[in-house]
């Protein structure tokens, strides 16, 4: 079991308000991602959760029980580290089976869970090397297998692809989810990268200085952004806004299309502008394009396209993709 | 073309300081082994003449000896308990922030900067003295005879005495590796369920390992050799009670002007000093790989 509820949880370092207050609910069973840009909060949260940090008011809730003044260890909550924080004077062995030793379980019962968790991560081979003689990869494995041996109601993972190279980050990333898949355990998530967050999470919640813009799905928050900061902030390339004039023809203040529901057309169109850096990737190609009254613009281009800098290109957004948002940013 | 150039470059420019360091130890320690040999006295510095192993013997025969090599011992090891159990304590509690944080560091460090006859007549006439020692109206506060330290436990006081010397010098090196100790770590292990006590053994000990290594191998080459404390002090007395082997072979040297049976114990301190590093880097030089 693992539900998790925030209720109203403030954090104050001093005279600095992190968290301004969060209400939060986290189902059993849930893969829930905290994603926003850096200093947002998003990692103080979690750590308010874990326990490493005393909430300044509010309330947390693991399974109903009222846990805000509970030392970290009493949460029953395992947590990975960014650093991966391995024990560096322990084999990998011990270093798994240290929270076991903690909780005084039986020499056999460590041995069992230990064993278990290397299958499950790949790590049978490297059970007596100590963690400075690990990759990176295989670290982070370490740190998990830590975390999973004590079965725990839930799972905290602070940013911790984030020292991985980009494909070890691909694969650790598809490895966590189909952990997830055969665990069936909570996990919370933080991460500054949106692509991680939509591909992993069952929910999202977008951060802004510790106030919650949306929680939602992926594809919630990708089709329906409650606001022009999480309109910007979910999809790659963002999204790109057009205010006055442009926007004003669809009764908005602000205008948001995303890079992949341009219509380009070099005849005409709704938005005129002048091509300058092209970026093809193969399969797509990025065009970077200056509207005339200079508004810079992310057009996506299936395949190759014949396009060049300096040429004259009409664009228009697709039926129905357009996102309006009021003078205040919030969607309407 | 570089390397090998360079690597002959290199051993010429080293030349000058290793040639330097090699006359430095090698001179006086032929000259040590020479006179040991030798029939020399300081009162009657012309008969000289070959002695073969008579020094080694006589000062092997001296019934203080073996007292001073123990003396010797307990010393070094009195101080090194001292300091490093200290030195661990005082240094986990300056590294919590404070504060005045700065001027406790500074407070804490400075006794190093006093100089050993200083610190130990210091601690002889102001802290320890059985009449106006400050340790004797703590006494007499109480109610209480005042201890005469230096008559009564002089090997222990002079202990007391190096190991204030040394205990910042423990402090400084175990507080830089306590600085370096991951917070991230401390906090997966305060997850994982180790109380603060578990957190030290498994955490913080292993991670000072090395730190503690340097300390025991600097203390105890300059422990084995303390002389200055004991001479401002006691004198190495009552009887031999205080003398270690440092301070037997001056008494040889400078009040018996016997220049050969100095040397012998000279050497004797040698093989000594040897057999303690062998112990010791059998002990704890894994800690340094």
């Amino acid at each position: 079991m693992g539900s998790i509820t925030l209720k109203n949880v403030r954090k104050a370092f001093g005279d600095v308000e992190v968290i301004p207050g969060v209400d939060l609910n986290i189902e059993d069973g849930e893969f829930v991602v905290f994603v926003g840009p850096s200093g947002c909060g998003k990692s103080t949260l979690l750590r308010l959760i874990a326990g490493l940090e005393d909430v300044t008011s509010g309330q947390i809730n693991i399974d109903g029980q009222d846990v805000t003044d509970a030392g970290p260890a009493k949460r029953g909550l395992a947590m990975v580290f960014q650093s991966y924080a391995l024990y560096p004077h322990m084999s990998v062995r011990k270093n798994i089976a240290f929270p076991l030793k903690m909780a005084k379980m039986s020499e056999a019962e460590q041995e069992k869970r230990v064993a278990h968790a290397a299958r499950i991560l790949n790590l049978d081979n490297y059970l007596d090397r100590k963690p400075g003689q690990l990759s990176g990869g295989q670290r982070q494995r370490v740190a998990i297998g830590r975390a999973i041996v004590r079965e725990p109601s839930a799972f905290l993972f602070d940013e911790p692809l984030s020292n991985l190279d980009a494909a070890l980050r691909v694969n650790m990333r598809v490895e966590i989810s189909e952990l997830h898949n055969s665990l069936k355990t909570t996990m919370i998530y933080v991460t500054h990268d949106q692509v991680e967050a939509m591909t992993m999470a069952d929910k999202i919640v977008v951060l802004r200085a510790g106030n919650v813009e949306q929680v939602g799905s992926p594809m919630e928050l990708y089709s329906k952004p409650a606001n022009k900061f999480v309109g910007g902030f979910i999809g790659s390339p963002n999204m790109n806004f057009i205010v006055g004039e442009g926007a004003a023809k669809h009764a908005a203040h602000t205008i948001g299309v995303r890079p992949e529901h341009w219509q380009l057309s070099t005849e005409g169109g709704e938005f005129s502008g002048t091509v300058g850096v092209a970026e093809h990737l193969g399969s797509d190609t990025f065009l970077h394009i200056h509207l005339d009254d200079g508004t810079p613009i992310i057009a996506r281009a299936e395949g190759e396209r014949d396009i060049h800098h300096g040429d004259k290109i009409f664009l228009t957004p697709q039926d129905g993709r357009i996102y309006r948002f009021a003078e205040n940013g919030l969607a309407i | 073309m570089a390397t090998r150039q360079t690597q002959s470059l290199a051993k010429l420019m080293r030349a000058p300081a290793i040639i330097l360091l090699l006359i430095w130890m090698v001179v006086p320690l032929a000259m040590t082994l020479y006179y040991s040999f030798m029939n020399y006295n300081l009162l009657n510095p012309t008969g000289t003449s070959f002695a073969g192993w008579f020094n080694y013997q006589y000062f092997y025969t001296d019934p203080a000896f073996w007292e001073s090599i123990w003396n010797t011992l307990i010393l070094v090891l009195g101080v090194l308990l001292i300091t490093v159990v200290g030195g661990i304590a005082i240094a986990m509690l300056i590294d919590k922030p404070i504060f005045g944080q700065g001027i406790v560091r500074i407070l804490v460090i400075s006794p190093f900067f006093v100089m050993p006859p200083v610190a130990a007549l210091i601690w002889k006439n102001m802290i320890m003295h059985p009449s106006y020692g400050v340790f004797a109206d703590i006494a007499k506060f109480f109610g209480m005879q005042p201890v005469d330290w230096f008559a009564q436990y002089p090997l222990f006081s002079i202990i007391l005495i190096v190991a204030w010397q040394w205990l910042p010098f423990a402090t400084l090196i175990l507080l830089t590796a306590l600085q370096s100790l991951d917070g991230e770590q401390m906090e997966a292990a305060e997850m994982d369920g180790a109380p603060a006590l578990q957190r030290f053994i498994y955490l913080t000990l292993p991670h000072m390992a090395r730190a503690i290594t340097v300390v025991i191998l600097i203390q105890t080459i300059f422990l084995l050799g303390v002389y200055a404390e004991i001479l401002v002090t006691t004198n190495g007395g009552p009887g031999n009670a205080s003398t270690n082997l440092t301070f037997l072979i001056y008494r040889a040297a400078r009040l018996n002007f016997d220049v050969g049976g100095a040397a012998a114990g000279g050497i004797i301190a040698v093989v000594l000093a040897n057999i303690v590093a062998i112990f010791l880097m059998r002990a704890v030089g894994k800690n340094l790989d």
